[in-house]
């Protein structure tokens, strides 16, 4: 099909459009699925677009940064902490060492234990932030040198609990991906059946019109266009809806957790503009599909 | 222009129709009689393709019927007018739309068309009626609309299934006087119809051939008609 064949079909002929009489709760329908799948359709996109942020961040953030832990007697906690940083400072791979001073480290603990636990007092052991370089660092190497030279260090890569995170955040990315293409075929399925109602309603008009001369492709264009143009503006009202519901989600905030962050970002908030039109194509083909089917047991 | 060779149609294992063959040539004129049931409807149908032969060669303006896709039997029905005997009318349109159906579909414009669609009206004495729905129209006034939409396109053929059925005997005259007119025009005419009286009247007024369908057969009838 070409497209001036699909825009004459859209301006429409307001005398075709007349032979076939209004379809009454089809219409209704439509509009009403069009819209709710839509809505649903706004918040699976923001799901997935959030999850897939968030996958990013912590694949990113993570796989660049690692943790040494020094325990050791607090007389010795200096002399193995210098001697941590200049193993790691002399390591390739390793972009910066730093020890964490005591407001970040109470800072971590804060979450567990309250704003104003002094940390001083407490044998607490000493964290080295290290940022790796693009290539990474050989961490087994690293693990013994860092055993020669301060028996007390601990080397954390956070790979064991990076992994299952990133892994669940994909997850819920193609969670969202998935539940967009169920709303899709949802929205096939209920505009067929409705498209199939007003067929059926109209059988007798469908007979007067093949026995005055009138072609399928003609016929097929009154229900197509009907129903392309309704997909299309209840599909525009529940994005609107739907787009206006996440802008009023509460923002996102560094101690937010995953669901602050659901919503669009930037140019993200363009992405819904896609679902009023893809409804309408939806619509067109499904509608299609169902008249020329059903036509066919039409002489 | 409509040609049926030996053809014969059954439904369901019935025979319905067997080894007809029947030629409607321009300016021809015949009538097809037979009682209630005997398969007049059903050969009518024959010859606008909404049933097709199960045996024998139907042909339409040169092209066997079997070889007529979709779009092609729209074609045949824009070449050929058919008055139902129960109009099969739009009920939610007005009569002038339901009249300029045949133009609409096949994408003519009635405004340009507006002026023959008046004065065919007015042959049919529908002027008034215009803007009045089908339901508000009498059966007289209904078959002779049915009759106007048959003829809007100017067809080759025209096949009416019972035209008079519901009319009483002066309203079936005029529609008869209407049929008469357009078979002097050159139009090939094929009128099914088990009332005797008109096909006599007719008779007197233009040289009709009268078929008589009898055992699924189809025969020329006697000279009692």
């Amino acid at each position: 099909m070409r497209l001036s064949e699909i825009v004459t079909i859209l301006k429409g002929d307001p005398r075709a459009d007349r032979a076939v009489p209004p379809t009454g709760y089809t219409a209704r329908l439509t509009l009403l699925t069009a819209a709710a799948m839509a809505f649903l359709g706004v918040f699976a996109l923001a799901l997935s677009l959030a999850t897939g942020r968030l996958a990013d961040r912590w694949s990113s953030e993570l796989a660049q940064s690692s943790t040494v832990r020094i325990s050791a007697p607090a007389d010795q906690m200096a002399a193995q902490t210098e001697a941590a940083l200049r193993v790691l400072r002399s390591t390739s791979g390793v972009a910066s060492a730093r020890p964490l001073d005591a407001a970040e480290q109470l800072a971590l603990l804060a979450p567990w234990f309250g704003p104003d636990l002094p940390v001083e007092t407490l044998p607490i052991p000493q964290l080295i932030e290290v940022i790796e370089t693009r290539d990474g660092y050989d961490a087994e190497g690293l693990r013994l040198r860092l055993k020669a030279e301060t028996p007390g260090a601990v080397l954390d890569d956070h790979t064991r609990w990076r992994r299952p995170l990133i892994e669940a955040a994909g997850r819920l990315n193609a969670l969202g991906l998935f539940s967009l293409l169920l709303i899709g075929a949802v929205v096939v399925a209920m505009i067929t059946l409705a498209a199939n109602a007003a067929l059926s309603a109209n059988a007798q008009v469908i007979r007067v019109l093949r026995l005055v001369g009138a072609r399928d492709a003609y016929i097929a264009r009154a229900f197509v266009r009907r129903f392309t143009l309704r997909a299309l503006s209840g599909a525009a009202f529940g994005t609107v809806l739907g787009m206006i519901a996440m802008a009023l989600l509460p923002r996102a905030d560094p101690a937010g957790g995953f669901l602050t962050g659901l919503g669009f970002q930037g140019a993200g908030w363009l992405l819904p503009l896609f679902i009023p039109p893809l409804a309408a194509v939806i619509a067109f083909w499904s509608t299609r599909l169902a008249a020329l089917r059903a036509l066919k047991e039409i002489t | 222009m409509i040609e049926l060779n030996e053809v014969s149609y059954s439904y369901g294992g019935d025979a319905l129709l067997s080894d007809i063959s029947l030629r409607l040539a321009p300016g021809s004129f015949h009538f097809l009689t037979g009682p209630s049931g005997a398969g007049k409807s059903t050969l009518l149908k024959l010859c606008y393709m909404e049933l097709m032969a199960t045996q024998g060669t139907v042909t339409l303006f040169g092209r066997p019927a079997h070889e007529i896709g979709r779009d092609g039997v729209a074609s045949v029905r824009r070449r050929v007018g058919i008055v139902h005997q129960d109009c099969q009318f739009l009920d939610h349109l007005p009569l002038l739309e339901n009249v300029a159906l045949p133009l609409t579909v096949s994408g003519q414009s009635t405004e340009a068309n507006m002026a023959e669609m008046q004065e065919l009206l007015a042959w049919v004495g529908l002027s008034s009626k215009l803007r009045a729905l089908p339901p508000e129209l009498s059966g007289g006034e209904r078959q002779r609309a049915a009759l106007a939409r048959a003829v809007v396109m100017s067809p080759d053929v025209i096949l009416a299934d019972e035209p008079t059925g519901n009319l009483d005997w002066e309203m079936s005259l005029r529609l008869l006087t209407l049929l008469v007119e357009l078979n002097r025009m050159g139009k090939a005419i094929l009128v099914a119809t088990h009332d005797l009286n008109l096909i006599r009247q007719a008779k007197a007024q233009v040289a009709a051939r009268v078929l008589r369908i009898k055992d699924r057969r189809l025969q020329l009838a006697g000279a009692d008609l």
